[in-house]
């Protein structure tokens, strides 16, 4: 009965929608007259961007995927192993893992014409740590020396305009000095924030941001906010990952179920984030025209060290115990349809063997067991007020289904169906005030995306004593000493050893309770080839194949 | 009539100070907005001290209302966590969202009363019971159903139209999500006239009108329509602020960049200046239409004066 008078009412509305759009459907090649020759130009998925698109501005991956089309910096990160690779870096020198000499590749312009030189980064630097700019990742700039008088951490006046730990000695080269040893320091010059500026986003800074001049292979050529980008391979592009496309079109969905809808009606040529509710549906709808390679995200269950609950002797048997009543592959299985993989250590496959993903390093501590997870919550005093509350954003994302499962897994383990219950915060914004508060009283959700594939960013942001994003406010001696003596390395293989001991130390003391990790996953037209996610979980656009 | 309207105008003062407040306290009660700027970290103390700073969110409630208030009056309505200004958010959504708005209501109109005429004057006939059954199928079925059904149906399986609306959002690409939006108030406006056209026919102006000999048309469309009208002027007049405000399910299935997308962004992103700026014009474009529903009676019905 209902099918039938949809069918009327679509017939109707059809006819009319038909003879006004003069038959719209079926011409998802008109943007473009080109074929196989690299010149067509594809459509692709994409969000609003948070914050204004400025380098050191930008945390986020929306913004963060114009940012990595129309930008190059010292390093580049391969898309596929993840490893740091010299782009604008001739090359980097240190003898004593604090001092660093940079040289710039000459040959570098900005699309602008302007030439990339040790002033352009150095400005750039400068420009993002400073109080006075607002840039939310200034804190990247935190181990150059000077950061403190550029951004007091109190908020009060800043001293400094400069970093004086930079300074420009050549046209094409400059010095860093950092304020601790730390030996990775290079392998974190591919993150955005160190992108180099051109003069004109100083010197006309709205126009700059209304239309961004990078370095990269694409640029701009249009901006509508909040609905649409277009950018266009920059032919006079000096480096070596051309653009193999004519240009990408960014069009704004607030609903990723209408991009997915528009994917399937051959109206959009790349979703990088198929919604849950399709996994199901997606390999027969794409075929092999979808793809879901690990990405470096990790989710958590954090813990409020700063309430004693939590943080007295036997808790750590409490929260080992947690762990192991989580049965991870069968809400991998069910829930996420295997886009995420149960964790087995605290960082992520993306890293490789080489760069301290150690599968296993959790051991028994991450296996579903649940008559050990009885045992040992009995053993540390049982549940702090007999029921554990796990808060969340109910926003987005689909925590709440996983939240709820995770409940009931641990519920199942200890026969007690008022064990765990989810805590739903209505908003993102709320939720992290309430986190920054120090208003937990039982675990909560904790996702970490990377900012660079450094075992170094699993490790320190998260459990270092009182660092940026240590939400639980965990403090342990023995693993800020290692984390420190790991900076100290100068040999990489080491190094990574140190951390990894480091991290054995938050295994033994369960800080956190590690989920699952998070892949990418990205659907695409049959127009398109050689598709691939990097490890950040952007799509490769400029290896992409169009026709 | 003039005093009138002045008098309506004035009422409008109070209402529109109280919306806004109400709304400003609501937005503001959700918690602190800039913790969600910096992702699943924590901004650094001295960048979000910095940009509350900026937002004038270290001030007292109150204060920042007052604050609030005096820039509205001077048509600045604040800026967006992204940078840009409300009323350039504004200048780009309102004109999408009323031209959907203007679709729904012309569906409205046009297949609504038409449909209630029709069924009025055939009352307990096929056609009447048809389409009763059909508008409580409508009534019944959520607007979210239609639209991905609609969406699924004719953008993908037969490819009749984009299943998404471009930037431009033409008058064109807005009518599946037109009737969408329309839908339920549709059968709501067929009811009504259809009930007003049944009840009136047996008035005795109709009869008088017909022993004159006036042709049946004439007969229908001046002087049963028009006295059947009011209550249905009154519904569609009403629906006119609902349709603006309650847009956000269609946007969103239809990805329309108009009003609704952007207050589903600015209360996610705890945006106050955002959300107040746009309610506060969607509760004067309530106040608007219901006044412009007040004087229409008047020309509907003659009898019908304002002092």
């Amino acid at each position: 009965m209902r099918g039938a008078t949809h069918a009327k009412w679509a017939a109707c509305a059809a006819a009319v929608a038909l003879a006004a759009t003069a038959c719209g459907g079926g011409d998802s090649g008109s943007d473009s007259g080109g074929s196989s020759d690299g010149s067509a130009v594809l459509s692709s998925s994409w969000g609003d961007p948070q914050n204004p698109l400025e380098p050191a501005n930008t945390n986020e991956v929306q913004g963060g995927k114009v940012l990595d089309m129309i930008f190059r910096s010292l390093k580049k990160y391969n898309p596929e192993t993840g490893k740091a690779e010299d782009m604008l870096a001739e090359k980097i020198d240190t003898t004593d893992s604090q001092n660093f000499t940079i040289t710039v590749k000459d040959g570098w312009t900005f699309s602008n014409g302007e030439k990339v030189t040790a002033k352009s980064f150095v400005d750039a630097w400068n420009y993002g740590a400073s109080l006075k700019n607002n840039q939310k990742n200034a804190y990247f700039f935190g181990y150059i020396d000077g950061y403190d008088k550029t951004h007091p951490d109190d908020g009060s006046q800043q001293t400094a305009d400069t970093l004086s730990g930079l300074k420009v000695t050549g046209t094409n080269t400059f010095t860093v000095k950092l304020n601790q040893k730390f030996s990775t320091f290079p392998d974190t010059l591919g993150y955005p924030a160190y992108a180099p500026l051109p003069q004109a986003f100083f010197t006309d800074h709205a126009a700059w941001l209304k239309k961004p001049v990078g370095n990269g292979p694409y640029t701009i050529d249009s901006y509508t906010k909040g609905s649409q980008m277009a950018l266009k391979k920059w032919s006079g592009y000096p480096g070596t990952d051309k653009a193999q496309n004519g240009g990408v079109t960014l069009k704004v969905y607030t609903d990723n179920n209408t991009a997915y809808t528009d994917l399937m009606a051959g109206n959009l040529d790349l979703v990088d984030d198929v919604p849950a509710a399709q996994l199901k549906n997606v390999k027969s709808d794409l075929g092999g025209r979808y793809i879901n390679t690990p990405a470096g995200i990790i989710q958590t269950l954090a813990f409020p060290f700063y309430d004693k609950n939590w943080n007295k002797a036997g808790s750590e048997k409490v929260r080992t115990g947690l762990s192991r009543a989580i049965n991870r592959a069968q809400i991998t299985e069910t829930i996420f349809q295997k886009t995420r993989t149960p964790a087995t250590d605290w960082t992520s496959p993306v890293l490789g063997k080489e760069g301290g993903f150690q599968d296993g390093l959790c051991g028994d501590a991450c296996d579903y067991d649940p008559a050990a997870a009885k045992k040992l919550i009995q053993e540390g005093g049982g549940l702090p007020g007999g029921q554990i509350k796990i808060t969340y954003n109910a926003d987005t994302g689909s925590h709440k289904q996983w939240i709820d499962a995770v409940c009931n897994s641990i519920n199942n383990a200890l026969d007690n169906d008022k064990a765990c219950v989810g805590n739903p915060v209505g908003t993102f914004a709320d939720f992290r005030s309430q986190i920054t508060a120090k208003k937990m009283s039982g675990p909560f959700r904790a996702g970490w995306q990377m900012d660079y594939p450094l075992i170094q960013n699993f490790l320190q942001p998260l459990y270092y004593t009182n660092a940026s994003s240590n939400d639980g406010k965990w403090s342990n001696k023995d693993f800020d000493k290692l984390v420190n003596e790991a900076n100290a390395e100068t040999d990489t293989t080491k190094a990574v050893a140190k951390f990894q001991e480091a991290e054995k130390v938050v295994r033994d003391n369960m800080a956190a309770i590690p989920l699952w990790y998070q892949n990418g996953s990205a659907g695409y037209s049959e127009r398109l080839s050689n598709v691939k996610l990097n490890p950040f979980s952007v799509p490769v656009y400029n290896e992409i194949k169009v026709g | 009539m003039g005093r009138y309207v002045v008098r309506r105008l004035l009422q409008m003062i109070p209402v529109f100070i109280g919306s806004t407040l109400l709304i400003f306290l609501m937005v503001n009660v959700m918690g602190d907005p800039i913790a969600g700027l910096c992702g699943d970290k924590q901004c650094d103390a001295a960048t979000s001290a910095q940009l509350k700073k900026e937002f004038g969110l270290d001030k007292p409630v109150w204060q920042q209302y007052l604050t609030y208030m005096g820039h509205v009056f001077t048509g600045d309505f604040g800026t967006a966590f992204n940078g840009q200004k409300v009323t350039e958010l504004m200048a780009t959504a309102f004109p999408v969202t009323i031209r959907l708005t203007i679709v729904a209501i012309l569906f409205e109109i046009v297949i609504g009363i038409t449909l209630g005429v029709v069924t009025g004057l055939k009352r307990g006939r096929p056609v009447d019971t048809s389409v009763l059954l059909l508008t409580l199928v409508v009534i019944s079925v959520p607007t979210f159903v239609t639209g991905l059904l609609l969406q699924l149906l004719l953008g993908v399986e037969w490819g009749w139209i984009k299943p998404s609306v471009s930037t431009d959002a033409t008058f064109g690409e807005l009518i599946v999500p037109g009737l969408v939006l329309a839908s339920v108030s549709l059968a709501y406006v067929t009811r009504l006239t259809r009930t007003s056209i049944a009840e009136n026919r047996r008035s005795d102006y109709v009869r008088t009108a017909v022993a004159k000999g006036l042709p049946r048309q004439r007969v229908i469309v001046r002087h049963l329509l028009r006295n059947s009208l009011i209550p249905v002027v009154t519904f569609i007049g009403t629906d006119i602020g609902a349709l603006m405000g309650g847009a956000i399910v269609t946007e969103r299935i239809f990805n329309i960049h108009g009003v609704g997308y952007q207050l589903y962004q600015g209360i996610l992103r705890q945006n106050t200046q955002t959300v107040v700026g746009f309610v506060t014009v969607l509760v004067l474009v309530f106040l608007v239409a219901n006044l412009l529903v007040d004087l229409l009676y008047a020309v509907l019905d003659p009898r019908i004066r304002y002092a």
